[in-house]
């Protein structure tokens, strides 16, 4: 078990390297000469020259890439360029922000997808599991800003239970914010639904399949003490690792459905640093997301083996 | 009892079956009898599109049909209970073993214990300790820590005997086994088989006990029903079954039976024709007709009815009083002997096929950690210093328990895996290891059939496709006239129609793809074939005809064939020559007459001691051996065996690797134990067995 978790640590460092080593490269190195960018077409050759010495881009790329590597693993983060604001305070309050609602979006939608993924998988083949599926895969069609604007008009505008804007005051908490969170995160609830929820139901019925069911039914176990302690307790483990996987979609999602409802989580701050050219802002966010991503996986490989004796046990 | 799925083929027709307390039922049919349909009938278990349209069953001679779900779980929870067939997949996988025993304890009210975490102990001291006495009963010595172990990490007879203890938990009225030894080796089987014995009397519980094997059911059962495409064909005490068989289907199925002893030349299996009806397509007569050799008109046209033949005794069959009576003989007429020898000498000089000290050795990973503190690395030792020859005409068969190292041997001969050391010589010429550097024109030599070579076949390609290939790449065959032609005698060789050319493996049943899998490897015509449980899983019946198909083929030939089988009656059967393996090293070795007598090796004594036989009376002592065999990683020094070995000498053993000894009869035995006292130790565990087959070692295989 400890040399599983050394190793799966180790796995987390090479990937953040290599992905670090790749955002530098997308935005430092690929658009040609940075400084144009961001100081526009018409800038004049000097200007450009001064901010290149400021940027450290007249030094060899590797040079470049180490030192901003160093610096950020010390903590200094830069500088933004859009608002002059030390960057790593900004991120780390948007972060915590988009935290908040990453956690309530699960919190809704690991439960009900599980719960629609067994219902489906228990009735499989007949209407209920026939309504879930279309109705999940008709949802998951629908780009996160329709399902967003359509629960905006529904709730806010007809039915005027939840405000629209979700702009929350940063010092609020999260009691404070939650009403403003709850549409947000039911726009990306949507999101992950289907995927975890058709997941959940091939896993159960191949582990309904499985001949340790039939064991336990002629046992003279109740259906009820089957399907929990015999069924689900294999056929969720493959979900934990959908769950890992579905925060990558998640943190993709949670940039539409931030701008959407006008959230300050980190998705609106990237699509803000990519507006204004930020390319240090634009570099910390993309390695905080990396990071987020892969602590994700991590957990999940770790819960997995946790809960899995063949794999705990060897 | 009729049963079927509403769409309205019957699995079963009118099978009614009594099983008195304290008695087993052993319920024998080969695959499409509906065997295993009946044991969950009797469970009242039926698969969610199955339904019985007509009968019922009793249990203690009250109905059970129309109960309730609750009464229907009740049932199940202290009267009625399954021991399934495969022990591993039939335990969940993520509990432990301690806790699935005790949740099948019949007073315990396991449904209304709430979750636990994962992998907690059974609740309440009452019930560990049931769960322990269990355990315990069923011949698992450390029983706490089998409770506290999940499935995955007992070896297979342990988690049957986990599954049995289970299943005794509720103390049912009746157990019913499905198969439950089919996946274990032979020594572990018998141990089993023994257990069973022992809870029938101990317990007085009814057995229903379902098998494809008649010489199983004849160890374990009082009684055998014999079951033919959904129905009950005959029933009748063991011994007399075996001895006096009324129905042709019975009859034949002993006659494909092999038995140890028994000269494959003198006296071949006779094997039944054809194969099992469809259930929705069968006969309206007999069902056995199409395949019956003393069929007779009435026979098409009339279904026969359950006759009480004697008291005790039933069979459906026209023709049973003349059977009876010995007028008439309801076997197929044999093949008249393929040759009036015996098997042949040594033929030519060197061996067609020499392994000499072969071993393989898959290195272990070793953790980081390790390697720094310059921990030797480990290794699974497939393979020890293994040594064989096998020559023209001759058959070489392997045998051992599971991971004794017999098919990482078949593999090495054919150049599927490299050996660690040693070599490989084809007629006395050295074969390179891979086998992508062996010349192309010797693969043709040198070929294998695997136990699924005939399901391995491509199913888009025709027979006459699959056949043609080899021809054309290996054995040169270039015109369209000259392919078809040997095509065609390929065909006829392992005795299928010429027509099978044009079909695809779809259309084949399993026994004919594993005969286009024969025929393929005989189209280069190979000097060597080596078998890798080629035989096992088919039916008998069908086994029957695929083992004189290569005794003929054999003496047709002149090929040296390797045949590896787990079941030793078999190899028993078709071996001139014996090698039996224990933990990647051969132990004994010689000539089959004599090594299926004294001397034995004692690992040799114990696996012939395991084989089940069809005479259910006159069993000999058996020895049996307790406990696992030593993981192939940390082999103990000494002999390999000492851990389990009846004979062990004791300290001898344990500090030396035996020395080989040979006697007279031309067989080798390594062992400490010298051969004068092993024979006068041991007793013959064959009456017949080197009697009926003279080999060269014909002559005193006693020292
Ligand atoms: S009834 Fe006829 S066909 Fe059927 S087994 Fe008897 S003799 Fe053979
Ligand atoms: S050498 Fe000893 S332990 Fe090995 S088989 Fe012979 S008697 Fe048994």
């Amino acid at each position: 078990m400890t040399r599983f978790l050394a190793r799966r640590l180790g796995y987390l460092l090479v990937t953040l390297l290599v992905t670090s080593l790749l955002i530098f490269l997308i935005t430092q190195l690929l658009p040609g000469d940075v400084a144009r960018v961001i100081l526009g077409r018409e800038a004049s050759e000097p200007a450009l020259q001064a901010l290149r010495e400021r940027l450290g881009l007249t030094r060899p790329a590797p040079v470049q890439y180490l030192t901003w590597l160093v610096a950020f693993l010390r903590g200094d983060w830069g500088t933004s360029f859009a608002t002059e604001q030390a960057i790593r305070p900004l991120v780390l309050e948007r972060l915590g922000n988009s935290l908040m609602l990453a956690g309530l979006t699960l919190a809704i939608a690991v439960p009900l997808a599980i719960a629609l993924g067994v219902a489906a998988a228990l009735r499989a083949g007949r209407w209920p599991d026939a309504v879930i599926s279309v109705a999940s895969l008709a949802v998951v069609g629908l780009p996160e800003f329709v399902t967003g604007l359509v629960l905006i008009e529904v709730f806010a505008f007809r039915l005027r239970w939840l405000p629209a804007n979700a702009s929350i005051a940063p010092e609020a908490g999260f009691l404070e914010a939650l009403p403003m969170l709850i549409l947000p995160a039911l726009t990306a609830t949507l999101v992950l639904l289907a995927y975890i929820a058709r997941l959940t139901r091939a896993s159960v019925l191949e582990e309904l399949g499985r001949a340790y069911v039939r064991t336990a039914v002629l046992k003279g176990l109740p259906p009820r003490v089957v399907l929990v302690r015999h069924v689900l307790r294999n056929a969720l483990l493959p979900t934990v690792t959908v769950v890992a996987i579905s925060v990558g979609w998640l943190i993709s999602g949670l940039i539409v459905v931030e701008n959407v409802f006008n959230y300050p989580g980190l998705g609106r701050l990237l699509t803000f640093a990519i507006d204004r050219r930020d390319v240090p802002l634009l570099q910390a966010i993309s390695l905080v997301a990396v990071l987020a991503f892969a602590l994700a996986n991590l957990v999940a490989d770790v819960l997995y083996a946790v809960l899995n004796p063949r794999i705990r046990l060897g | 009892m009729a049963y079927g799925p509403g769409a309205g083929v019957l699995a079963l027709r009118d099978v009614d079956l009594d099983v008195a307390p304290g008695t087993a039922v052993g319920l024998v049919g080969e695959s499409g009898s509906g065997k295993s349909t009946l044991a969950l009938a009797a469970l009242r278990f039926l698969p969610g599109d199955g339904r019985v349209v007509r009968g019922r069953v009793e249990l203690g001679g009250v109905a059970l049909d129309g109960l309730s779900s609750a009464a229907l779980r009740d049932l199940w929870r202290r009267r009625v209970r399954l021991v399934p067939q495969d022990p591993l997949a039939s335990l969940n996988p993520s509990l432990t073993v301690g806790r699935q025993v005790a949740e099948g304890l019949a007073g315990d009210p396991a449904g209304r214990d709430g979750e636990g975490t994962a992998g907690a102990s059974p609740r309440g001291d009452r019930a560990r300790d049931a769960v322990r006495a269990l355990l315990a009963s069923v011949g698992l010595a450390d029983a706490a820590r089998v409770a506290a172990s999940y499935p995955h990490q007992l070896s297979g007879g342990m988690q049957q005997r986990v599954a049995i203890a289970m299943a005794l938990g509720g103390a049912p009225e009746l157990l019913v086994m499905d198969e439950p030894t089919t996946n274990l080796d032979v020594t572990t089987e018998a141990t089993v088989l023994d257990l069973v014995r022992d809870l029938r009397e101990r317990h007085g519980t009814a057995v229903l006990y379902v098998s494809h094997s008649l010489a199983v059911v004849a160890r374990t059962c009082d009684r055998v029903a014999v079951l033919y495409a959904g129905e009950l064909v005959e029933d009748a005490p063991v011994a007399e079954l075996y001895r006096r068989p009324l129905h042709p289907y019975t009859r034949g199925l002993l006659d494909s039976l092999p038995r140890v002893g028994q000269d494959r030349r003198a006296e071949p299996l006779r094997p039944i024709e054809g194969r099992i009806p469809e259930a929705h397509a069968r006969p309206p007569g007999c069902v056995f007709a199409d395949r019956c050799p003393v069929a007779i008109e009435r026979c098409h046209a009339e279904r026969p009815a359950l006759d009480d033949a004697a008291p005790g005794r039933r069979v459906r069959c026209h023709r049973w009083p003349e059977i009876a009576a010995g007028t008439l003989d309801p076997r197929r007429p044999a093949e008249p002997p393929a040759r009036a020898h015996d098997a042949l000498a040594p033929d030519g000089d060197a061996p067609a096929l020499s392994v000499r000290s072969l071993s393989k050795r898959y290195p272990l990973a070793r953790g980081a950690w390790a390697a720094l503190r310059r921990r030797p690395a480990r290794a699974v030792r497939a393979l020890e210093d293994a040594s064989l020859e096998v020559w023209r005409g001759r058959t070489l068969g392997l045998v051992g328990e599971s991971g004794s190292g017999k098919s990482t041997l078949a593999r090495c001969v054919v150049g599927l895996t490299v050996p660690t050391a040693g070599e490989v010589a084809l007629a006395g010429a050295r074969l390179a290891p891979r086998l992508e550097h062996r010349y192309r024109a010797r693969l043709g030599e040198l070929q294998m059939v695997f136990q699924n070579s005939g399901e391995a076949l491509n199913p888009y390609l025709t027979v006459g496709e699959s056949l043609a290939r080899p021809l054309r790449r290996l054995a040169g065959a270039r015109s369209g006239g000259e392919i078809e032609a040997r095509v065609r005698s390929l065909l006829e060789a392992v005795h299928l129609p010429a027509a099978f050319a044009a079909r695809v493996p779809g259309e084949l049943s399993g026994g004919e793809q594993q005969r286009v899998a024969i025929a393929r490897a005989l189209a280069t015509e190979p000097c060597v074939l080596v078998f890798d449980e080629s035989v096992s899983g088919l039916d008998v019946s069908v086994q029957a005809g695929i083992l004189d198909l290569l005794t003929r083929l054999q003496d047709e030939r002149h090929g040296a064939y390797a045949f590896i089988s787990h079941d030793l009656a078999v190899v028993a059967y078709l071996a001139d020559d014996i090698a039996v393996m224990h933990l990647g090293r051969v132990v004994e070795s010689g000539p089959a007459s004599a090594v299926l007598r004294p001397p034995y090796h004692p690992y040799t004594e114990a696996l012939l001691s395991a084989v089940p036989t069809l005479d259910p009376d006159g069993q000999a002592e058996r020895v049996r051996l307790t406990g696992d065999a030593p993981s192939p990683v940390d082999l103990p020094p000494g002999c390999p065996f000492h851990t389990r070995c009846p004979r062990s000498l004791g300290e001898l053993c344990e500090r030396e690797a035996p020395p080989w000894r040979r006697d007279a009869s031309g067989k080798t035995v390594a062992c400490h134990i010298p051969l004068e006292e092993l024979v006068t130790a041991q007793v013959p565990l064959f009456a017949d067995a080197g009697d009926a087959g003279a080999g060269p070692a014909a002559e005193g295989a006693a020292p």
